[in-house]
């Protein structure tokens, strides 16, 4: 699906990270050059989140770079998810959400009017955090996007669903039980089937909101294993509790602060993984992170 | 008068009669739970025991497989087919009526009404199920009758689509409600996961959640047929109570219930026509005891779908 080409001559809109007041990343500068072939960026300014009156996140500005894992990290109820969810407008689900500023995928303002909500989640997938399959057999959760899409044909289905099987490493489990109900498997093949699912409708964004937190050791190194896999072909944003988890998957990682239940959250710092590891800017980072609070 | 202390020393406050009060009590609650199926059991013993003297001298076959339902000439002829056909035909009708409006109801209900307008509407729902049924034969008297009449122009309106139309009206709430609790079971989960892929509302609705609650839509169905095939006043009042063979739902028929309504107060106590309307209660008892068992295993295995 050719996405960015929809949005015209609109230039206020098009893609200009300089003129954004962004987090100094290095990850950003070498992806600039290559943002010309390669799709799944974000660029978020100044973005704020309101539940009705209660402002939750405020001021978020950050570039999302393409083909990359990215994670947001920081303290329970500080918006992390929040702001996943601004990325794939799901918070127009919940209704009574305010959602400020401009975030472009690719560009391409995805807020505005000219931007169809049902199509951009076509675009920029979701894995949430228990696992949902639809209750059918694999192959059709999996043929379930594609279908939405228009996709009848069985062989290019076949076709997809496989592709997206291995995708998200399943495929070897499952290729002599594609008939078999979803339900019946385990915990972690049910998210990598959720993975899968997402990635059949050949997205270039998969968000994932704390993927691996309902499920054991060994599926969470398999999801690990398949985030690191994705990130070739594309952008993933991830939203964790578990430091080791950000520190060994992601390029560049968020943190998010709500330092009072009276302020909205925001954007502490935002930078390549291993600098934030390591040698983080902000001392609350570095706290964080260390494990003195949170 | 307090016990010996027992060996654990736990029980040194507890009286003899409190422990016998104790026992009394679980015995009580132990009766009601079986209340309900002893009742149901003497329910069917009592249908049994009192059609006995019917299928003896009528022939069960006979009755259930004959067309011709002359009980008062000499010999009486207590052929149900008629009957059990009427009712058949009001049942089919109801559900044409009451499937479609009452899915499609619990529908805008769950998925598509804000919290407001879904409190409002399922109270106006219960309170739809507590009109008696009388007053709803009383509208279809004065409203349907003559509409049906003049809609389809027959010489009368009093027709199985008359009493039809009004007993799948009846039924609705039960749908509705029904059908709502199943949509409502379905985790809210599914749909997120529906609408990330880029699917809109109704998408989502007709792909994910209505598949998915469709065991518990299907048992709502049920127990709307059997609030249907069940119901009495309502029928007795709009279908005409012509005990003939229907040649289509158009015509005239008496149901079941309405035959056992009718006809119970002339007939003579112990007599072979008594016997035989125990007997149709027997049937009609037969088919609704059915018709709830299906539904409820139904949302069994639902349920447990669920579980997992």
């Amino acid at each position: 699906m050719v996405s960015t080409l929809l949005v015209t001559g609109d230039g206020a809109l098009s893609y200009d990270a300089g003129s954004v007041t962004l987090p100094r990343t290095v990850a950003q500068e070498g992806a600039a050059s290559k943002a010309a072939d390669l799709q799944g960026s974000f660029s978020l300014a100044d973005v704020s989140v309101a539940y009705g009156r209660d402002r939750v996140i405020e001021g978020v500005s950050m570039y999302v770079p393409p083909r990359s894992v990215t994670a947001l990290i920081g303290p329970s109820g500080c918006g992390k998810s929040t702001l996943l969810r601004c990325l794939n407008r799901m918070n127009d689900e919940l209704g009574n959400v305010h959602v400020g500023g401009t975030i472009t995928l690719d560009g391409a303002d995805i807020m505005g009017r000219a931007m169809d909500p049902v199509e951009l989640r076509m675009r920029v997938g979701q894995v949430f955090q228990r696992p949902n399959p639809f209750p059918m057999t694999i192959w059709d959760n999996v043929a379930y996007g594609p279908r939405t899409q228009g996709i009848r044909k069985r062989s290019e289905l076949d076709e997809l669903v496989e592709e997206s099987l291995k995708g998200a490493a399943l495929w070897a489990e499952v290729k002599n039980n594609l008939k078999k109900h979803a339900f019946e498997l385990s915990g972690g093949q049910q998210q990598r089937l959720c993975i899968a699912r997402a990635l059949a409708t050949k997205p270039e964004v998969i968000l994932m909101d704390e993927p691996a937190s309902a499920l054991d050791p060994i599926s969470t190194q398999q999801i690990e294993d398949t985030i690191a896999q994705l990130k070739d072909s594309v952008t993933i944003v991830i939203v964790t509790h578990n430091m080791q988890q950000a520190a060994r998957i992601s390029d560049q990682t968020a943190f998010m602060l709500r330092e009072s239940l009276d302020e909205p959250a925001h954007l502490v710092e935002m930078d390549e993984t291993r600098k934030m590891f390591t040698n983080p800017d902000d001392a609350r980072t570095e706290s964080y992170i260390t494990g003195r609070f949170g | 008068m307090t016990t010996p202390p027992t060996h654990s020393g736990r029980r040194l406050g507890r009286t003899t009669t409190r422990r016998a009060a104790e026992a009394v009590v679980r015995a009580i609650i132990y009766l009601c739970g079986w209340m309900a199926i002893i009742i149901l059991a003497a329910i069917a013993v009592f249908l049994m025991w009192n059609s006995f003297r019917a299928v003896n001298e009528a022939g069960l076959f006979t009755m259930l497989s004959g067309t011709a339902w002359y009980p008062t000439s000499s010999p009486g002829k207590f052929g149900m087919l008629p009957l059990i056909v009427g009712s058949l035909f009001v049942t089919g009708v109801a559900l044409a009526v009451c499937v479609p409006v009452g899915v499609a109801a619990a529908v805008f209900i769950s998925e598509f009404s804000g919290r407001l307008v879904k409190e409002v509407m399922k109270s106006i729902i219960e309170f739809m199920a507590a009109v008696p049924s009388v007053v709803y034969g009383l509208i279809g008297v004065a409203v349907l009758i003559p509409f049906v009449k003049d809609a389809f122009s027959l010489t009368s309106g009093m027709t199985a689509v008359t009493g039809g139309i009004v007993l799948g009206i009846m039924s609705i709430p039960t749908v509705i409600s029904i059908s709502e609790d199943a949509l409502h079971a379905v985790p809210e989960e599914l749909r997120q996961g529906s609408a990330a892929l880029g699917n809109t509302r109704w998408q989502t609705t007709f792909k994910v959640t209505l598949p998915a609650a469709s065991s518990g839509i299907f048992a709502a169905v049920m127990l709307g047929l059997g609030r249907a095939i069940g119901e009495t006043m309502a029928v007795l009042m709009l279908t005409g109570n012509a005990a003939v063979m229907p040649a289509s739902v158009f015509e005239s028929v008496r149901t079941m219930t309405g035959t056992i309504a009718a006809e119970m107060g002339e007939v003579v106590q112990g007599g072979l026509h008594y016997s035989v309307l125990f007997a149709v209660g027997l049937v009609l008892f037969t088919i609704t005891f059915g018709i709830n068992l299906v539904a409820d295993l139904v949302l069994e295995r639902q349920r447990k779908r669920w579980r997992r």
